[in-house]
């Protein structure tokens, strides 16, 4: 039966429909690894970037924990299904770089984009991470953080310590841990994510070498030098320590959070994110401070070195696409952007115009203390071959490898010397397989 | 006498089993047949740079001092749980089977535990257990003994057997009950006219009757032990502390996904797999014969 009314309808609904998808905004995906309050946080930088421009539409999914979001990239590359950026932990960077079909390098990118980039805006510990040996800058740094001392302030007036005055080198962390337990306290101090805090940047806060390469920046041929004796002094101070519970080990990554915010711990080393959880789980006042050192080692402290992850651009996208993520990654390095992403969590900003702004605002006279971590990172520049951060692969599994030999030490089932031997030769054989795959 | 079933219709057979078959292809054949295409290449984890190392996955695999550990873990492991949870299952059946007053209620509350996820059971436990909050440490502090699985590995081993065989104590209980049911109650009289006590008519009738049942739990608790138990692993412990409760399975995920060596996963996969076919083949060629149906 013939209805021209109906045929007309129907014509009409499919033209307006071939014409309003080609005016419709392109489609970005970002894949992350921030649940909860950060997430929130993400979400409103994704709407913010959608409000202010019509041409692109960035959609952010959380994806899971930062090795659940590189799996899921991997495995959607794999599959051709891969987002236009994924964000990756700092112990993937190797991976990343050595995928050299699968990454854009943003840089490059935001070149045949025609977006205006400058290496040198970005502070210098935070570029530095995630540039390649030949200068150019691979991914775009997000959310970087570094280790702080955090201190219970009312712990420390019981045990008759100045709050205002935290332990600076580790002989006065073990005295003021001392006092804590003396005072009733049944934990003088934990650390949370052991590997990075007390081997990674305890190596480039005492300006020692991680491993050999300058900590792998300079080759894929690299060994592992943390049981060097001062590695393994620290190491076994702190596993003596336990004997008085001056030292209590809390888990891994940071489960050990829960001992500093219940105030079981009074001093805790953690990254300088978890500020945001503490400030709202904690019931008592905390001050922050640097990350202790030893004072008999010449050249210490130098500087910090970064934790977090940065934003990577997959390949395999049209040029339309590729023109989104360059004006997203413009919008994401605008001071204001910066400076709302900085105060709202631990992460420092990445630019030294979002810091200039901060200070301008006088955000750190307002919030002392927010401010330690960036002069932890800046503090002795430029960095030094053993303060510019770590470049190692199959790096997951490292760590993997260091938290056994660590718990085995904590455990008094070896001395610090065995398992950080047993440690770095472990580590080898993966930094030999990482190397194999790279040829 | 033997029953056959016989179908009138030539393709109808092959029809009706068309689907399983289909199943056991997609999500058993192709997955397989990709790991041990896998097993022999080693690639960096984009797929970009592939190459064909022969069995060289395997011989590194059996030259590591982990990979022999993991083994022994998975042996004690899976041994720990089907034991227990079987004994258990059995006993609890056995006490069931006797109950005449509110015997529903027993039977129901002790089916619960297995419709809880295993992850979820993982999370129970590791709750009970927690070093700083859990009620059990709570309990076990008081009689002087000091409770941290996450330093001590024996704790931890305990803490996920107790974990993994809470769950399967409820299937095995079931079918336990069932198998007794089958038991004509004429011979457990005779025997208790003859002057046997109830311990004697359990070892001398009761077991041996329940044989089938037993051999087919043996079967099904081990492959739950070498596989189903991931959940409650990657929960609890992570294979941690140090490798105590790095089962097989659990090390496969962590190389595999975590690591991104797929070359030594796919290995590791392929010898799990014939790991558990052996152990079936073994069961059934051997245990079967002392099976009385």
């Amino acid at each position: 039966m013939h209805r021209p009314a109906l045929t007309f309808a129907v014509a009409g609904a499919i033209i307006g429909g071939v014409v309003s998808a080609a005016n419709a905004a392109t489609e970005i995906h970002w894949w992350h690894a921030h649940g909860g309050a950060l997430g929130e946080r993400v979400n409103e930088i994704a709407e913010n970037f959608n409000a202010s421009q019509s041409d692109y539409t960035l959609v952010a999914t959380y994806k899971g924990s930062y090795a659940e979001t590189m799996t899921a990239g991997i495995a959607a590359f794999r599959a051709g299904k891969q987002p236009q950026i994924l964000q990756v932990f700092d112990v993937g960077t190797a991976t990343m770089m050595g995928a050299k079909g699968a990454i854009v390098p943003v840089q490059d990118l935001m070149a045949k984009a025609g977006v205006p980039f400058d290496p040198n805006a970005y502070l210098p510990a935070v570029a530095g991470y995630y540039t390649a040996p030949d200068g150019k800058m691979l991914s775009m740094p997000f959310n970087s953080s570094t280790p702080v001392l955090y201190s219970n302030v009312e712990a420390f007036e019981k045990a008759g310590l100045d709050p205002n005055d935290p332990p600076k080198t580790w002989p006065e962390v073990g005295e003021a841990a001392k006092k804590i337990v003396a005072a009733g306290y049944p934990c003088g101090f934990s650390t949370a994510w052991q590997s990075w805090i007390q081997l990674e940047n305890f190596s480039a806060w005492h300006n020692v070498p991680f491993g050999t390469e300058e900590n792998g920046f300079a080759g894929t041929n690299t060994v592992f030098e943390f049981n060097s004796p001062l590695h393994v002094k620290h190491i076994q101070q702190l596993a003596d320590w336990q004997k008085d519970k001056i030292f209590v080990y809390g888990g891994r990554r940071n489960l050990g959070n829960a001992k500093f915010i219940s105030g079981e711990c009074g001093m805790y080393t953690e990254s300088s994110a978890g500020y945001a959880s503490f400030k709202a789980g904690a019931k008592f006042d905390f001050v922050t401070s640097d990350l202790p050192y030893w004072p008999d080692v010449p050249g210490a402290p130098q500087n910090t070195i970064i934790g977090g992850s940065s934003l990577w651009v997959m390949a395999g996208h049209s040029d339309e696409q590729y023109k989104g993520v360059a004006e997203f990654f413009r919008f994401l390095s605008l001071p204001m952007v910066q400076s709302y992403w900085h105060a709202n969590t631990g992460y420092v900003p990445i630019t030294k115009a979002a810091y200039d702004l901060m200070v301008k605002l006088k955000f750190y006279e307002d919030n002392p203390g927010r401010d330690i971590p960036i002069l932890e990172l800046s503090m002795n520049p430029p960095p030094t071959a053993n303060s510019k951060g770590l470049r190692f692969g199959n790096f997951v599994q490292v760590r993997g490898i260091i938290y056994e030999e660590l718990e085995a030490i904590w455990a008094g089932d070896k001395t610090a010397q065995q398992g950080l031997d047993a440690a770095v030769e472990r580590g080898n054989a993966e930094l030999r397989k990482f190397e194999k795959t790279q040829q | 006498m033997e029953k056959r079933v016989v179908f009138r219709h030539p393709v109808l057979p092959f029809l009706l089993v068309a689907p399983q078959i289909a199943i056991t292809l997609i999500f058993f054949m192709w997955p397989a047949s990709q790991a041990l295409y896998q097993s022999v290449l080693r690639e960096d984890a984009f797929g970009l740079n592939t190459e064909f190392v022969w069995l060289e996955n395997f011989g590194d695999l059996f030259r590591d001092p982990q990979y022999l550990n993991s083994l022994h873990v998975t042996a004690v492991f899976s041994i720990s749980v089907a034991v227990s949870a079987l004994a258990v299952a059995l006993y609890l059946a056995v006490q069931a089977d006797r109950v005449i007053h509110g015997a529903t209620a027993y039977k129901t509350l002790l089916i619960w535990p297995y419709a809880v996820a295993p992850a979820v059971a993982g999370v129970l436990w590791l709750f009970l257990f927690n070093p700083n909050l859990g009620i059990i440490v709570y309990a076990l502090n008081t009689l002087g003994y000091r409770w941290n699985h996450a330093l001590d590995g024996e704790q931890a081993m305990a803490l996920v057997i107790i974990s993994a065989a809470w769950k399967q104590i409820s299937y095995n209980f079931l079918f336990f009950l069932a198998g007794m049911q089958a038991i004509p109650k004429s011979l457990i009289e005779a025997a208790a006219i003859d002057g046997a006590g109830p311990a004697r008519r359990f070892w001398t009738i009761v077991f041996p009757l329940l044989t089938p049942t037993t051999f087919f739990l043996i079967v099904i608790n081990v492959v739950y032990a070498f596989f189903d138990t991931f959940g409650i692993i990657h929960q609890v412990t992570e294979g941690g502390p140090a490798g105590a409760t790095n089962i097989l399975v659990y090390k496969v995920y962590h190389d595999g996904f975590l690591g991104l060596d797929l070359g030594g996963s796919a290995a590791q996969s392929v010898v799990l797999m014939t790991i558990v076919i052996a152990l079936t083949v073994v069961q059934f060629r051997y245990i079967e014969r002392k099976v009385h149906y």
